[in-house]
């Protein structure tokens, strides 16, 4: 499964080289061309079958949230910050990796013994934390991870019967759904896949790409929210598990060009795949940047609903995950430019 | 123009769903313009090339400020979230439309601690008519508007999305009265001003002007314990010198003040502390265009009643057409 090497990869945003390569080497034979730009994005080409071609941009993003060592303090622990948004909830006690080496480290905590009362219902900041990585001095810690050094969640992809569970979901899920597509057949239009970099920090990579490639039409394919845990009253999941693909109407990044919006759901309706429409208005993601490249480029985002995304251990539905692949196959199969004529 | 208000401000086009009212518009400057586009986000952009001079860029938003559904309730009751500036305090008890002509009655959770406390956005739902959510006539994603009835009092208009057909129909009635200048002249229809200036930004890549107006309102300071502005409803369009997303260019600036003077048009100068215009993306876009802004003073702005006067709207087109004359 490549979502599993995906997922097990590493690329912080910023340092999205090692993701990049098993990006490459799974599309590399079955794309036309391909290269890295400026700022890291890998850029791929598969050439359409039909005449007057549309230019379509599928994107997803390569990197994923994590750490990064800004200090060291005299007796050898880390201090970080961190990149893209991570709950300070989940970092007390968090296994992770440090470096390209990937020296385990654990985010240091308190032992429940020592603990004041009231003081275990205080959520710690990030800057009151260290990430313990064994070095016993400033120098050995310095050594083995100079400043800047990246952090990711330390987690091994697994299967959980029809569920699996792995870091960085958001958005390996989305190369993943990305990598199936280009594998695929040819589609009637060129296909530029962006597998893009920096989407956690400011959709960055997005928008360089989005102005290079000059699409027609851009969907963005994401690893997004799933609220449908138990809760205390009766409210919007965001999305659940096992509906199906997600469909982004408005968030706070974008809102989604309604004639893509029905391209998809009328395909879903036509051959009976289910999807559910993300809670409007959370969240944002690369179509955020992509729609306002240039004179503007029509634009949706469709995510596999993830579970724990932004910590480490997401959960997903590989039936969502499969329907993801097909919708945006089938869609993207009935896609010409009377999808797009207003 | 009382009618092309009226019509104006009663189409549906919240944003991201522009397609009603970009029709209405569409069907007035069809016989005015020599070429009507949409561009790839949805904005409306009508030429009329008079002459080889400058590319200038007249802007109104279409869209308008609403409500999207976020979720439906066993019951059918619908949470909703906010399409642009949309605040709790003007709006409980007042009422939506969707496009389908669906109204929603905007209700507020009974349970509330401090009763007298402005409540949170989130305490607030739509009651549809419906008795279960399979029965509910509206879903997640659809959008709605704030609907309350056009009405005229004195010079005084009173209407929903005055913010910013006003604009709109300032721009199509300088178009309708524009015979001859030097300019190749754009007015742009702008989509999704109301959350972050996204049409009028890729419009303006798409154009490449020299130089760009927005037409937009702007908040008053002449209502009893307003916050202190200097502009009032009734003395004129507002030539603006800043607001929170720009500072106008003074060349742009200047042209719209020398030709008020010249032409004896009542004007204000408009220094508005909170809010922008699609005037803040357009200065920004490619090299950078010498933008400015001639805003329409507005009561009331983003709640169902917003508040102009008539004579203010008539200046304000005398003035875009003295502006096209002289640049």
């Amino acid at each position: 499964m490549i979502l599993e090497k995906l997922s097990n990869a590493i690329g912080i945003s910023g340092d999205e080289g090692d993701v990049r390569a098993v990006v490459l080497e799974a599309i590399q034979e079955h794309v036309d061309e391909f290269k890295v730009d400026t700022l890291g994005n890998l850029l791929a080409f598969k050439r359409g079958t039909g005449r007057n071609r549309l230019r379509v941009m599928l994107a997803a993003h390569m990197d994923e949230v994590g750490l990064m060592v800004v200090d060291h303090d005299k007796d050898g622990f880390l201090q970080a910050r961190t990149v893209g948004g991570i709950d300070p909830r989940l970092l007390p006690g968090a296994l992770f990796h440090v470096g390209p080496e990937r020296i385990p480290g654990v985010v240091g905590v308190k032992p429940i013994h020592l603990l004041k009362e009231g003081e275990g219902e205080k959520v710690s900041k990030i800057e009151s934390l260290a990430v313990d990585i064994g070095a016993k001095s400033k120098d050995e810690a310095k050594k083995l991870a100079p400043l800047g050094t990246y952090a990711a969640f330390a987690t091994q992809f697994r299967e959980l019967g029809t569920t699996v569970s792995g870091k960085a979901f958001d958005d390996r899920a989305g190369c993943a759904v990305l990598v199936e597509l280009l594998r695929g057949e040819r589609f009637r239009f060129d296909l530029h896949a962006a597998f893009t970099v920096q989407e956690e920090v400011g959709l960055r990579g997005a928008q360089v790409a989005a102005y290079a490639i000059e699409p027609d039409c851009a969907f963005a394919l994401e690893g997004t929210i799933a609220d449908d845990t138990p809760k205390e009253k009766e409210g919007s999941p965001t999305t659940e598990l096992g509906q199906g693909p997600a469909i982004t109407v408005m968030d706070r990044s974008v809102i989604s060009d309604r004639r893509l919006v029905r391209l998809l759901t009328g395909a879903a309706d036509e051959l009976d795949i289910p999807y559910q429409f993300k809670q409007p208005g959370i969240g944002g993601t690369d179509a955020g940047a992509i729609h306002l490249a240039r004179e503007g480029v029509p634009a949706v985002t469709v995510a596999v609903p993830c579970r724990y995304i932004h910590g480490p251990a997401a959960l997903l539905s590989l039936k969502d995950f499969d329907n993801t692949v097909r919708l945006m196959r089938e869609s993207l199969s009935r896609l010409t430019r009377r999808t797009l004529k207003l | 123009m009382r009618e092309l208000i009226r019509k104006l401000t009663g189409a549906f086009g919240p944003s991201g769903a522009e397609e009603p009212i970009r029709k209405v518009i569409r069907a007035e400057i069809e016989p005015l313009a020599d070429e009507i586009r949409v561009d790839p986000l949805g904005s409306l952009i009508a030429r009329k090339q008079c002459g080889d001079g400058k590319r200038i860029l007249l802007d109104a938003h279409m869209d308008e400020i609403g409500v999207m559904v976020t979720y439906v309730d066993e019951k059918g009751f619908a949470r909703f979230t906010r399409i642009g500036g949309v605040y709790t305090l003007n709006h409980v008890g007042g009422r939506v439309a969707f496009a389908d002509g669906t109204v929603g009655v905007i209700g507020i959770e009974g349970k509330r601690k401090d009763p007298n406390k402005v409540p949170k956005f989130e305490q607030l739902y739509l009651d549809v008519g419906a008795t279960s959510r399979d029965d509910c006539p509206v879903g997640v994603g659809d959008p709605a508007v704030f609907v309350r009835p056009f009405e005229t009092q004195g010079t005084r208009l009173i209407s929903k999305a005055m913010d910013d057909r006003i604009g709109c129909a300032v721009l199509i009635e300088t178009l309708r009265r524009l015979e001859q200048t030097d300019h190749d002249v754009h007015f742009v229809f702008a989509v999704q001003e109301e959350v972050g200036m996204r049409g009028a930004h890729t419009a303006t890549y798409g154009i490449d002007p020299d130089m760009a107006i927005a037409v937009d309102v702007t908040t008053t300071g002449d209502t009893p314990e307003a916050r202190p502005m200097a502009v009032e409803l009734g003395k004129g369009p507002a030539i603006k010198i800043k607001d929170a997303g720009m500072i106008a260019h003074p060349a742009v600036r200047d042209l719209m003040i020398q030709q008020a003077k010249k032409a004896e048009i009542p004007y204000q100068l408009e220094v508005l502390e909170r809010g922008t215009t699609d005037a803040a993306a357009m200065q920004l876009v490619r090299a950078g265009v010498p933008s400015g802004c001639l805003s329409v003073p507005c009561r009331y702005v983003h709640t169902p009643s917003e508040m102009v006067d008539e004579q203010d709207v008539e200046n304000s087109v005398q003035l875009l057409l003295e502006v096209l004359q002289a640049a």
